[in-house]
């Protein structure tokens, strides 16, 4: 399993670096839903099966596809690959990738010191489910109230303006 | 002797008596743009009249069944209270102080009737009344303090009304830079007093008087540094506000306000603040005899300086006010030398005769339209009969025109102990007699010039009997007062001095030169009436050598430097203001206040920097959030 | 199951949220930079469960799918704001929306 593990780790890499890099939005979505995948079975090999399901259910399946709309609403044209093509000059990546890079540094030089492992062991659905409406049920609620408020706020900012009314035209 | 059988003892009401123009005051000040002029009228004099009925009564009771030790304490309420410092609102009547609300209650009583009259045209009538009960009210609280705190309260008050007083005219700018002069150069004897109050609070712990005075006179022995400390200090205070040397110069200028308070402040009661204030203090005087030294040379400087700047006036209050001054200076003289009631007597009497001086120079002004110059008056005698007749009065009394005057009393009892006690010496009575020389030589110039000679100018009325009427009674006194109190030589009977003992200590005498007493009062009486002569001479046969002898090259120098007050006026203009006002242009913007500048400076620099960073780009935040992270993590992990 | 460091998960973890980091500071499309939150957000749900399973518990999957949840409500509600935004400015330039600087 370990080698599954650093497989699908480097396909995860490597279609999240495709996914910054790419001019085309719907190029950048597949690859994005790649990257997914590849965590998806990176969950399994951790042990975490209903991670993975809900992964590729919800993340790829749901939020990629809500993504997939909004683009396709969007419509842009070639236009937009030009401008993308103007922003993206190389000596654009040098900042941030100096500053990603610096940050990244530290974290390896934290995590370097701990050495325990994980993965030994699958934690399964039914042990889950316990947990969740045990002692985090409080979290439940709030989240379902998130998802509430997510979806009466993207109603409201969705809306049309209402089309001008003709007594202003006289 | 109890005139009214009633069960309080009148001695209660004593606290009435400043608090009677205290309450007129409010009443005009809040109330006073509303009420009619003779409203303002009643409650402005009304409050004075009641506060001298009250002190009848109460001296009726002083004198009729005296209080053990001739001493009243009467306290209201406790002040403030800090550690074992607790200064009452307290008042304190003996002797000294009865005589000084006497004077205050009374003369101030005729003046506010006068101005009911003088001031009828002003617009500020109310307003004027308001001042003067303020004015009245702290005099009051002054002379009754019991404690040097509230004797201060008392003083700075006086010196406020003063300075709403004499720029009672505000409009006019000159007004108010008299006020404004008077206000300044008594501040600084003000300050010299205050710090004088603090040398003796810090040693002996106590400001009430008496308490102060026998602790000083055990803890301190005579002579040493720190009576003399105190007590120049306290002389610093009385020098500012009884207008002596070097602080005189601000009273001529004074005569910018109405006359009725030249004659109330600064001639009957304010500028003798000082005169009071070191007789109430005497024990700490005494114990310092050079500071009584400098009080004696004080006064006998002064007296002679005031008198040769009265000779060259030509503004009727100018002389009055040099004179006040030169006055003034005899009673500093008899307390540096030692006689305490003599000089008492003397401010009384004065106080009756100056008074009476101004109001009549008031009622001359009045009827001539606001004229103060002399040389444009003449001839008013027979256009002005009362005012001729009480003025010819105050001044033979300042004069002190022999036996027939009160003038010649006091002056007299002066003179003859600056000569006789154990501190005087000849030097000072020959000063006292020198200026008494010059006395009634400008008293009778200012005479002549204004009532005889030809007419220059034309009365166009008569004033009145609210005019009138105070002048009269002030004359009376000026000529029937001076007989409470009869020299040994001339009858001995010494009713007023005697009974100022129970406060104040009697002067002490050479014995051997007490019998010199008859000649020094023949001497005396034959220089008063050399010098109405020898003025007469001068104004009235021989005008046109006089006019010469003025006009000559050292006339005419002396002439202009007495005229201008020995010029202290330009001295301390080079000494202090100059360098003051050259001080404050080059500071203008406060040099202290260019750090606080400064820090506003930096924020605001800060801030223009620091706006560059709020671009409005959203990945120039994230790019924020990211570096503050990177800095956190590294500091994290490495420091 | 074979075991996998701790290590090597997180700094699979960190790799990927730089790169999303990354992605965020570099592009100037709306729609990108929210690709790349995405991104970021999904390796911070990686690290969860990393940990849950190192410690063998069901609270890295808890913590997890509350991470999922946020995710839709803010990609749904951040959607509709692009749309927003794109109606008033006809364009998807994130320099554009710039009025509060200063």
């Amino acid at each position: 399993m370990n080698v599954v593990f650093y497989i699908s780790a480097g396909i995860a890499v490597v279609s999240t670096l495709m996914v910054i890099t790419r001019l085309n939005a719907v190029h950048a979505l597949i690859y994005l839903i790649i990257s997914l995948l590849a965590m998806a079975v990176i969950f399994y090999t951790l042990g975490a099966p209903f991670a993975a399901a809900l992964e590729i259910i919800i993340y790829a399946g749901a939020i990629m596809v809500l993504f997939v709309f909004v683009v396709m609403m969007l419509n842009l044209g070639p236009a937009t690959l030009e401008q993308e093509r103007r922003w993206l000059r190389p000596k654009m990546w040098l900042g941030p990738s100096l500053l990603a890079g610096v940050l990244l540094a530290e974290l390896i030089y934290m995590l370097a010191r701990v050495h325990p492992s994980a993965g030994g062991k699958m934690v399964g659905t039914k042990l889950l489910g316990l947990t969740l409406f045990g002692p985090y049920l409080l979290g439940v609620e709030l989240a379902s109230l998130l998802l509430l408020a997510g979806l009466v706020g993207a109603y409201h900012l969705g809306l049309r303006p209402p089309p001008q009314s003709h007594r202003e035209g006289e | 002797m109890r005139l009214v059988k009633c069960g309080v003892d009148m001695l209660e009401l004593l606290w009435l008596i400043p608090a009677l123009p205290f309450a007129g005051f409010v009443v005009l000040a809040l109330a006073g743009g509303r009420l009619s002029r003779s409203a303002a009228a009643v409650v402005g004099a009304g409050s004075v009249g009641l506060s001298a009925i009250v002190m009848v009564l109460v001296a009726f009771e002083f004198l009729g069944t005296p209080p053990p030790h001739q001493m009243y304490s009467q306290t209201i309420w406790i002040w403030l209270r800090v550690g074992s410092f607790a200064p009452a609102i307290a008042f304190y009547l003996d002797s000294l102080s009865l005589v000084m609300i006497f004077v205050i209650t009374f003369v101030g009583f005729l003046i506010h009737l006068y101005s009911t009259e003088f001031m009828i045209d002003d617009e500020g009538y109310s307003r004027f009344f308001a001042y003067m009960n303020l004015f009245v009210g702290s005099m009051l609280t002054l002379v009754l303090a019991d404690n040097l705190l509230l004797l201060y309260l008392g003083w700075e008050g006086v010196g406020l009304c003063s300075y709403l007083l004499i720029g009672f005219w505000y409009t006019e700018p000159a007004n108010g830079y008299a006020a404004r002069k008077a206000f300044v150069v008594t501040r600084v004897g003000d300050a010299a007093m205050a710090v004088g109050l603090y040398l003796l609070f810090t040693r002996l712990d106590t400001l009430q008087i008496q308490d102060l005075m026998t602790r000083a006179a055990h803890a301190w022995p005579a002579g040493s540094a720190l009576p003399v400390a105190a007590a120049l200090l306290l002389l610093g205070g009385a020098v500012g506000k009884s207008a002596q040397l070097p602080l005189q110069t601000w009273l001529p200028d004074a005569m910018a306000g109405p006359t009725p308070v030249s004659a109330l402040i600064h001639a009957a009661t304010m500028v003798t603040a000082g005169v009071y204030l070191i007789a109430r203090t005497h024990v700490l005087f005494t114990l310092a005899p050079a500071v009584m030294a400098v009080v004696a040379i004080v006064g006998a400087v002064t007296l002679l300086l005031a008198g040769f700047s009265g000779l060259t006036q030509w503004d009727i209050k100018r002389v009055l006010a040099y004179s006040t001054i030169s006055q003034i200076g005899y009673m500093f003289l008899a307390l540096g030398v030692g006689a305490w009631t003599a000089g008492i007597f003397h401010f009384m009497i004065h106080a009756f005769f100056k008074a009476l001086l101004f109001l009549g120079a008031g009622s001359i002004i009045i009827v001539l339209d606001h004229e103060h110059n002399m040389f444009k008056m003449g001839g008013l005698r027979r256009q002005l009969p009362v005012t001729f007749w009480t003025f010819l009065a105050g001044a033979g009394a300042l004069s002190a025109v022999p036996l027939i005057t009160s003038g010649f009393y006091s002056k007299d009892l002066i003179i003859w102990q600056s000569y006789a006690s154990t501190k005087g010496s000849v030097w000072l009575w020959l000063a006292g007699v020198v200026g008494a020389l010059l006395t009634s030589m400008y008293t009778f110039r200012m005479v002549f010039i204004t009532f005889f000679g030809p007419p220059h100018a034309q009365a166009d009325h008569r004033p009145g009997f609210r005019i009138n009427l105070p002048l009269v009674v002030l004359a009376v006194l000026s000529l029937a007062a001076g007989f409470i109190n009869l020299p040994a030589s001339l009858g001995n009977l010494p009713l007023f001095s005697d009974f100022l003992h129970s406060a104040l200590p009697p002067a002490s005498i050479l014995p051997a030169k007490a019998g010199y007493e008859g000649l020094l009062a023949l001497i005396s009486s034959v220089v008063s009436v050399l010098g109405i002569f020898i003025i007469y001479l001068f104004t009235m046969r021989y005008r046109r050598l006089t006019e010469k002898l003025a006009n000559s090259s050292v006339g005419g120098v002396l002439h202009r430097f007495w005229l201008a007050g020995w010029r202290f006026d330009r001295l301390y203009d080079r000494l202090v203001v100059r360098p003051y006002v050259w001080l404050a242009r080059i500071d203008k913007d406060d040099v202290v206040d260019l750090f606080f500048d400064g820090i506003a400076w930096v924020n605001r620099m800060g801030w223009r920097a620091l706006s560059f960073s709020q671009s409005g780009h959203l990945r120039w935040y994230a790019a924020g959030m990211a570096i503050g992270a990177a800095v956190f993590m590294g500091m994290v992990v490495f420091l | 199951m074979a075991a996998v460091p701790v290590s090597h998960g997180l700094i699979l973890a960190g790799i990927l949220f730089m790169l999303g980091l990354s992605g965020v500071l570099v592009r100037r499309n709306i729609i990108f930079i929210l690709f790349c939150i995405e991104i970021m957000l999904n390796a911070a749900g990686l690290a969860f469960i990393v940990a849950g399973s190192r410690w063998e518990s069901a609270d890295g999957q808890v913590m997890f799918i509350f991470i999922l949840c946020m995710a839709a409500a803010e990609v749904s509600v951040g959607l509709a704001l692009v749309l927003q935004l794109y109606r008033s400015m006809r364009t998807l330039d994130a320099d554009a929306a710039s009025e509060m600087r200063g």
